[in-house]
């Protein structure tokens, strides 16, 4: 191939219009550097798609907004907007929703989980203001992270019916803004000087022996006589925990912060007062149903208690459901 | 002796005005860029004293440089600087890669986060890589083009280093958190200004030389670099328009306010993709493409007309990047419309690059550098059919925001802008130092093995990353909700991000083979190995220059 290329570019200096041998095209007669440039005319197809691209273009230009004017631009004769786009397809939505929305508005949380159809547009849509407001803190999963509750389990701190959770999303827990609120506060027993260093470390032992984790010491002894005293009366002679002041059962395996002897030591030395934002006056009160009903059907939701239990106090001190 | 002095005399003054900047600097990043600038000028100030020929001036017999040969020392240091340079922006962008996969790699330290290390890679590839080798590769090409030495020789000179202090400046600046929050335009207003001096300088040396031609006609290649420093200029200086707080503190604030702000953003950062990744970029392949194949540019008439209607509809195309935001529609309209037309008028180059191996094609096969020419070629008509596609508003709904811009921006800058840039590198460095050949062909064959699987890797995974979260973030289920949290998409997206740093691992490493080759092609070693035909270095085929220069 580099043969006949040299010799034609030696023939370049005798005569102008000179023809390619391997392309059976005219050069055009420059040269810079030994390159040289070919005569071949444009590609039909190239120019053919550029003129098709060009009148495309001036179609769309009449059809759509384009051009700019004194006041203000052509608005094309399709008449479309990109707000009007937005609005129409928004609209359009909330038409297709709202009946839906119309009966979560008016319904006894009780009684929704009875009702399949307008349940699972409630849990699709909490689950779409889950994953907008609270994923931050509980997770996409809505499994928690330390200090922020798992909401799958049925360990629930403060309830785990349709009304308690509706309460706890509408006012927030240790909410420092909104008296209605859930509010308990453990003592800090190490920071305050209720309890001494070794003291915490006995009651560590009798909780992580509760919680099946340790085997019973002497320390674990010492432990439950403190605990009785001090501990007791929130979260029960057991352990059980209690949901009115939302005191985490210890007799399991489930933790907020964690279960090793270190992790222990800080919570009872220094106290935990998590905080959860109340949106009542953030969320429109059919988001807030369904946000309850999507927490509610994660697997831990409860029934609506019998009016005698005790843990339902909260429950029924919340506000009525219907707005 | 007066020149040397009176140079050395602007040097002192450059550094004291810096040290007394530094003094007076409302924030310590300003004082340490200061500090920077006057520990360049006191280096260059020692540079002069001491690389002096005094004996020369005392007899008055100096050292000329050959005025038959060109003056290709900038060149030189252009292709080494490219390639140091190549190695940061490279591997700063494979470790932001992995810092997305893995975010411990921030290592929870301000002047590691991916916030900072980003502007590092994109300024380090496009400008710091790109930019020396488009400034070296022009000031050769122009050189042979129009037969004639740099105009301004000292000028070239000043242009290189002076480029160097901007990209330093600039890079020093995005760790220290020095920045103007605009896309490929972060540095701050003392360094834009430099950098604006800087290019008028280069504009002059490139014209000067141009008018000092002896070829009767420019040559295509020069009105497509001319294109670049011209433009770059225009849309520098506009873009970058900012009131400084202090004169001695760093930050500055835009001219422009609000949706106005963010279009003369965009109408830069679309035209530096423009200007600065495609125009230059087509003057390489107009000059390397026919020199290595040793074949005539296919069409005379096809470069004239792909050219102005590139130029002229690629300066509209900016609003394509605000789609569905508080841009007026019709500025939407028109961003979309333009980028359409420009599908044609950017095939026209690759058009004109490919069919020039008309009869040459089975270099492909034997001449590892034409594949490199060839692939390029092939990405750049890739991303270009990708680019107005990705305009259409329809698509930008779903890829805007997504991995598929990154995608395709990296399809180009891998595929086109970094494989015409090695191809020009391993045609440079025999004939810069030199040497018979290339160290090693076959090295060049497996740098554009790994490049390319490394390219494949890599766009695939954003395609499908992009696409995949796109379609998440719309889902609508049946009930009339979002399926999917910003967070599950991120998660969803973890295996393309692992598969895209693979991808940029390979392409890196391919250009470890690069320095390597490059590295002991200088050096003037030959490996020993089974031949590969690649076009000869034949300076008679190259026209010298005239001897009565």
């Amino acid at each position: 191939m580099a043969k006949p290329a040299a010799s034609a570019r030696k023939r370049s200096v005798q005569q102008a219009n000179r023809r390619d041998e391997v392309t059976g095209t005219d050069f055009v007669g420059h040269e810079w550097d030994g390159i040289e440039e070919l005569n071949t005319p444009l590609p039909r197809w190239w120019l053919w798609a550029l003129y098709i691209s060009i009148a495309w273009g001036v179609v769309y230009v009449v059809l759509y907004p384009a051009w700019p004017m004194l006041h203000s631009a052509t608005s094309g004769t399709l008449g479309w907007t990109s707000r009007g786009q937005l609005a129409a397809e928004m609209d359009a939505e909330a038409a297709r929703r709202a009946p839906m929305v119309r009966a979560l508005a008016a319904v006894d949380l009780n009684a929704l989980p009875a009702n399949r159809e307008l349940m699972q547009f409630a849990v699709a849509g909490g689950a779409a203001a889950f994953r907008a407001n609270c994923v931050q803190c509980h997770g996409s999963g809505a499994t928690g992270t330390p200090g922020y509750a798992n909401l799958r389990d049925d360990d629930w701190l403060w309830g785990g019916d349709m009304n308690a959770i509706h309460f706890t999303i509408t006012n927030g827990i240790r909410n420092p803004d909104h008296p209605q609120t859930r509010m308990s506060l453990m003592p800090a027993f190490g920071r305050d000087g209720i309890l001494t260093a070794q003291q915490i470390d006995d009651v560590v032992s009798h909780v992580r022996v509760i919680s099946g984790q340790e085997r019973a010491s002497a320390s674990a002894a010492r432990g439950a006589v403190l605990f009785a005293e001090n501990c007791a009366v929130c979260h029960g002679p057991t352990g059980a925990g209690m949901r009115t002041v939302g005191a985490p059962r210890l007799t399991d395996r489930i933790w907020l912060y964690g279960g090793d002897r270190a992790t222990l030591t800080t919570s009872i030395a220094n106290s935990r007062r998590a905080v959860m934002p109340a949106w009542g006056g953030r969320l429109d009160p059919v988001t807030i149903n369904m946000l309850t009903a999507y927490v509610h059907s994660l697997g831990g939701g409860e029934a609506a208690p019998a009016p005698a239990a005790p843990a339902a106090a909260p429950a029924t001190n919340a506000p009525s459901n219907t707005p | 002796m007066n020149g040397v002095l009176n140079r050395a005399g602007i040097f002192i003054v450059a550094t004291m005005v810096a040290v007394l900047a530094a003094m007076n600097a409302t924030d310590w990043g300003f004082a340490v860029h200061m500090m920077i600038v006057a520990a360049a000028a006191t280096l260059a100030m020692a540079w002069t004293l001491t690389r002096t020929d005094y004996a020369g001036i005392a007899t008055g017999i100096l050292p000329t440089s050959d005025p038959s040969l060109y003056d290709d020392d900038p060149v030189r240091w252009g292709v080494l600087a490219t390639v140091i340079w190549g190695v940061a922006g490279l591997a700063a962008g494979l470790f932001i890669a992995l810092q997305l996969a893995f975010p411990v790699l921030n290592l929870g330290i301000e002047y590691t986060s991916f916030g900072r290390l980003r502007p590092l890679h994109t300024s380090g590839v496009i400008f710091a890589f790109g930019g020396n080798i488009l400034i070296a590769s022009s000031l050769y090409v122009v050189q042979r083009t129009c037969r004639a030495r740099l105009a301004f020789p000292s000028l070239a000179r000043f242009v290189f280093w002076g480029y160097q202090l901007f990209l330093v400046l600039a890079a020093s600046g995005y760790l220290m958190g020095i920045t103007q929050s605009r896309e490929y335009a972060e540095p701050e207003w003392y360094v834009d200004i430099w950098l604006t001096i800087v290019w008028v300088a280069y504009l002059t040396v490139y014209i000067g030389t141009i008018m000092r031609r002896r070829e009767p006609h420019i040559y295509v290649a020069n009105w497509f670099y001319l294109s670049f420093i011209l433009t770059i200029a225009m849309l520098h200086i506009v873009n970058n328009l900012a009131i400084p707080v202090s004169i001695f503190g760093s930050k500055s604030y835009s001219l422009f306010a609000g949706v106005q702000d963010a279009l003369t953003q965009w109408w830069y950062g679309h035209n530096a993709v423009a200007f600065f990744l495609t125009t230059p970029f087509l003057a390489m392949m107009y000059y390397f493409v026919p020199k290595q194949a040793q074949r005539p540019v296919y069409s005379y008439r096809l470069s004239i007309i792909h050219f102005w209607s590139l130029i002229f509809i690629y300066i509209w195309a900016g609003p394509h990047h605000l789609h569905y935001t508080a841009l007026p529609d019709w500025a939407q309209t028109l961003g979309m419309v333009f980028s359409i037309i420009l599908w044609m008028p950017s095939w026209g180059g690759m058009i004109n690059g490919l069919m020039t191996l008309n009869g040459a094609w089975d270099k492909i096969r034997t001449d590892p550098i034409i594949r490199m020419m060839v692939i390029a070629m092939a990405f750049y008509g890739m991303a270009t059919f990708e680019g107005p596609m990705l305009s259409i508003k329809a698509v930008n709904s779903l890829s805007h925001y997504t991995d598929w811009t990154i995608g395709h921006v990296h399809a180009g800058a891998l595929g086109w802008n970094g494989m015409i840039s090695f191809a020009a590198i391993y045609y440079l460095a025999p004939r810069l130092w030199g040497r018979q050949r290339l160290y090693s062909l076959r090295m060049v064959n497996w740098h554009f093995w790994l490049a390319t699987l490394g390219i494949v890797f890599y766009a695939a995974a954003m395609w499908v990353a992009g696409i995949m979260q796109g379609l998440m973030w719309r889902e609508y289920g049946a009930d009339g909700y979002l399926v999917y949290s910003f967070a599950e998409t991120v998660a969803a997206m973890h295996p393309m991000y692992v598969l895209r740093a693979l991808g940029g691992g390979m392409y890196l490493t391919g250009f470890f083979i690069l320095v390597y080759n490059v590295w002991m092609t200088i050096k003037g070693r030959e490996r020993a190995e089974a031949p590969m035909s690649e076009t000869p270095h034949n300076a008679a085929a190259d026209r010298p220059l005239p001897h009565s220069a």
